[in-house]
C-alpha cells in the first residue's frame, strides 16, 4: 500500500487463497473512487484446444477431463455430448440416467468442498478451514463426509475419483448393476441429511446487503433441473439452442489475465453457476430441495451473490435427492454404449459444471479426427461479473481498514467458486489507494 | 510357518504402516514420491501398504484412518540443493511453512496434516519425507539428482520400517 498527497490506495492480493489455481486481484482507489479493478489469472495458458487438434474424437473426454481435478466429469460430459451432436446420435434411457448420477456425485463433492472448506470460513472471519475446524470440528467433519459421499459416487460410476476413466462418447465402457448402485443408497440418504443441515446452517450467516441487476444464464430443460441438456436461457431474453452459442457469446483477450473474458455480444457481462441455475430453474428442483430453500428464506430471484453458499447447499440436497431417485429407478442397460460411426461435422455440447455452464465445440473429419476445438469454462464466463461486483462492492466499504477490505474482496470473489485451472486460458490481490 | 513369517503375521496384527507417495508423473521431479512408492512396493513386508496419490490431501487423510504409522513422500521446492532429503516428524510439529506450499491443490500436504491435527485424525506416527526437486516443468522423467535421492530414501524407509518394528 502506498499513500501520497493524492491519497492513492492500492489493495494487492498476490495469491488469492482458497480458490483452485493461481490468480491475483489489483484494486486502485483514488480518494473515494475506485479507479481500477483487475482480476488476474496468471496460471500459465494450457493450450488444450490446440493439442486436441489431430486427436481422435474418442480421446476428447479423457483429454479434456485433465483440465480440472475438481470437475473432470463436467469436461467428460460436455465433450461427449458435443461429439454425439456431431455424429447425430443420442444417449437415452438408463445410460443417460447414469450420466446424471455421475454428475450428481461431482456436484456433491465440489459443492461440499467449497461450502465447508473454502467459503464458510469467510463468514466467520477465519483465515482458513483449519482455523474454523478448531471451533467447529463437527461441522467440518460433516463437510468432509459429504464430500466423501460425492467422491464415492464418482469412483463407483467413473472408475476413479479424479479424472474418471469410464466415460466414453456414446455412453460408458462398463454399465453398472443395480446391486452396485444400491451400495450408495444409505450413504446418499445420510449425505442428504447433512446437506439439509448445511442449508439451515448457511441460512444463518450474516450476509452483506449487496444486490446487482445480473443477467443470469443457465441451461433450461423441459422436465429436469439441468445437468446435461437444455436450451440456454437468461432472465433478460436469451433463449437459444446450444449450437447457437457462438452467435451470442464472444471471448475477448485481456492483457492482464491469461484467461479469456467471455461476454454476451449484445449485453456484456453475465452470471453462470448455482445462483443462475436456481433463479432460472427453481421450479425444476425436487420438492425437498424447494422446501429447504423456502425454509432458508430463499426464493427466486435472489440477486445477492454472497447467498450462493446457501444455493450450493440447496443444490447438494437436490443432487443427493436426484441420485437416490435415479438409483431407485435404475435397471442395468443392455449395452454400456450405443454403437455409431463417426461422420464429418461440427458438434456442440453444453452442460452444467458445478460452477456453471461449460461449452464445448468440435469440428471432426470423416475418420472422427478433431480438426478444431473450442472450450469455454464457467470461470471465464464469470470473470467480467466478478470484476463488476468488485467495482460496485468496494465503494460501499472504503472506510474499512485495508486488510479487512482485502479480506472482503476475496470473500466476494469466492462467491463464484472460481476455478483458475479451468479458466487458463487465473488470484493475487492488490488495492492501491490514492 | 518359518520364524520370519511368524514375525510378519504378528506384526500385521499390531502394526499398520502406510506409505504414501505423492506426485504428478507428468511434471518432472514432482514424480519423486511416486517413483519411490513404486520401488518400495516390491520390497516391503505384507504389513506395509503402499499408495500412490496425486496430491489431493483430503483423499489421503481418508486413507490413513486405519494406519498407526504413516509415511508421506513428496517433492519439495524450498531453495536447497536439488536432491536434498528433508525428513519431518509431523506428528510432533507442523511442517515448516516454506515447504509443501507451492501446490495449487486446494488442500496440499501441509494443510491436510494441520486439518487432521485439529480434528484429532493424525496417525500416532506421521513422518514426511521431502525431496528437493530441480525441475517441475511438464514432461516425464526425474533429474539424476532426484533419482539418486530417491534410492537413498528407499534405503532410509527400509530402516524406518525396521525401527518401527523394533519399537512395537
Amino acid at each position: 500500500m502506498k499513500n501520497d498527497k493524492a491519497k492513492t490506495k492500492t489493495i494487492k492480493v498476490d495469491y488469492l487463497a482458497r480458490v483452485e489455481g493461481e490468480g491475483a486481484l489489483y484494486v486502485k482507489i483514488k480518494g473515494n473512487t475506485v479507479t481500477d479493478v483487475k482480476f488476474k489469472i496468471f496460471e500459465p495458458p494450457r493450450f488444450f484446444e490446440a493439442f486436441l487438434r489431430g486427436r481422435s474424437f474418442c480421446e476428447a473426454p479423457d483429454i479434456t477431463a485433465r483440465i480440472c481435478g475438481i470437475c473432470p466429469v463436467a469436461y467428460q460430459m460436455s465433450s461427449s455430448h458435443a461429439m454425439e451432436d456431431a455424429f447425430g446420435i443420442r444417449v437415452d434411457g438408463q445410460l443417460r440416467a447414469l450420466r446424471r448420477l455421475l454428475y450428481c456425485g461431482e456436484w456433491i463433492e465440489s459443492h461440499a468442498l467449497h461450502v465447508y472448506l473454502l467459503h464458510a470460513p469467510d463468514f466467520f472471519g477465519y483465515d482458513d478451514a483449519i482455523q474454523m475446524a478448531k471451533d467447529y470440528p463437527d461441522i467440518v467433519q460433516r463437510g468432509l463426509q459429504l464430500k466423501k459421499t460425492g467422491n464415492e459416487v464418482v469412483i463407483l460410476i467413473g472408475g476413479r475419483e479424479i479424472h474418471p476413466i469410464n466415460v466414453r462418447v456414446g455412453g460408458f465402457y462398463k454399465a453398472l448393476t443395480k446391486q452396485e448402485l444400491n451400495s450408495l443408497t444409505e450413504k446418499l440418504k445420510r449425505a442428504r441429511d447433512i446437506a439439509l443441515e448445511a442449508v439451515s446452517w448457511t441460512a444463518e450467516f450474516d450476509y452483506p446487503d449487496f444486490e446487482q441487476d445480473y443477467e443470469f444464464v443457465a441451461l433450461r430443460h423441459p422436465d429436469e433441473y439441468p445437468f446435461n441438456e437444455g436450451k440456454l436461457i437468461s432472465n433478460k431474453g436469451l433463449d437459444i439452442f446450444v449450437h447457437e452459442y457462438d452467435n451470442h457469446f464472444i471471448e475477448e483477450q485481456i492483457a492482464y489475465t491469461n484467461a479469456l473474458h467471455s461476454k454476451l455480444k449484445e449485453r456484456g457481462a453475465y452470471f453462470v453457476g448455482p445462483l443462475a441455475r436456481f433463479n432460472l430453474n427453481f421450479d425444476r428442483l425436487s420438492p425437498l430441495a424447494k422446501e429447504a430453500a423456502h425454509s432458508a428464506g430463499l426464493s427466486p430471484v435472489c440477486r445477492n451473490p454472497f447467498k450462493s453458499i446457501i444455493v450450493r447447499s440447496v443444490e447438494m440436497v437436490y443432487a443427493c435427492d436426484e441420485a437416490l431417485r435415479i438409483i431407485g429407478q435404475y435397471e442395468k442397460p443392455e449395452i454400456p454404449a450405443i454403437p455409431f460411426q463417426p461422420t464429418a461435422g461440427t458438434g456442440y455440447g453444453c452442460t452444467e459444471a458445478p460452477r456453471g455452464i461449460l461449452y464445448h465445440r468440435y469440428r471432426v473429419d470423416d475418420n472422427g479426427r478433431i480438426l478444431d476445438a473450442k472450450i469455454v469454462p464457467s470461470t471465464s464466463q464469470n470473470q467480467k461479473t466478478i470484476e463488476n461486483d468488485l467495482w460496485q462492492f468496494i465503494p460501499k466499504y472504503l472506510d474499512l481498514p485495508s486488510e479487512k477490505l482485502k479480506y472482503d474482496c476475496e470473500k466476494a470473489i469466492r462467491n463464484y467458486d472460481p476455478c483458475i485451472s479451468c479458466a487458463t486460458h487465473f488470484l493475487k490481490l492488490n488495492i492501491d489507494r490514492e | 510357518m518359518n520364524k520370519n513369517k511368524i514375525t510378519q503375521t504378528i506384526c500385521a496384527n499390531i502394526l499398520r504402516i502406510l506409505i504414501i507417495g505423492i506426485g504428478n508423473t507428468y511434471r518432472g521431479d514432482d514424480a519423486a514420491g511416486l517413483v519411490i512408492a513404486r520401488h518400495l512396493r516390491k520390497q516391503v513386508p505384507d504389513y506395509v501398504s503402499v499408495l500412490e496419490e496425486s496430491g489431493n490431501g483430503i483423499a489421503f487423510m481418508e486413507s490413513w484412518k486405519n494406519a498407526d504409522t504413516v509415511i508421506l513422500i513428496d517433492a519439495v521446492h524450498s531453495g536447497t540443493k536439488p536432491g536434498t532429503i528433508h525428513r519431518f516428524d509431523a506428528s510432533a510439529h507442523p511442517l515448516p511453512s516454506e515447504f509443501f506450499c507451492y501446490s495449487t491443490h486446494t488442500f496440499g500436504v501441509a494443510e491436510i496434516i494441520e486439518l487432521a491435527r485439529v480434528l484429532n485424525q493424525l496417525p500416532s506416527h506421521l513422518i514426511v519425507y521431502g525431496i528437493e526437486g530441480k525441475r517441475f516443468e511438464a514432461g516425464i522423467g526425474i533429474s539424476p539428482e532426484v533419482n539418486k535421492a530417491a534410492q537413498e530414501v528407499v534405503n532410509r524407509l527400509r530402516q524406518d520400517i525396521h525401527s518401527f518394528l523394533k519399537e512395537s
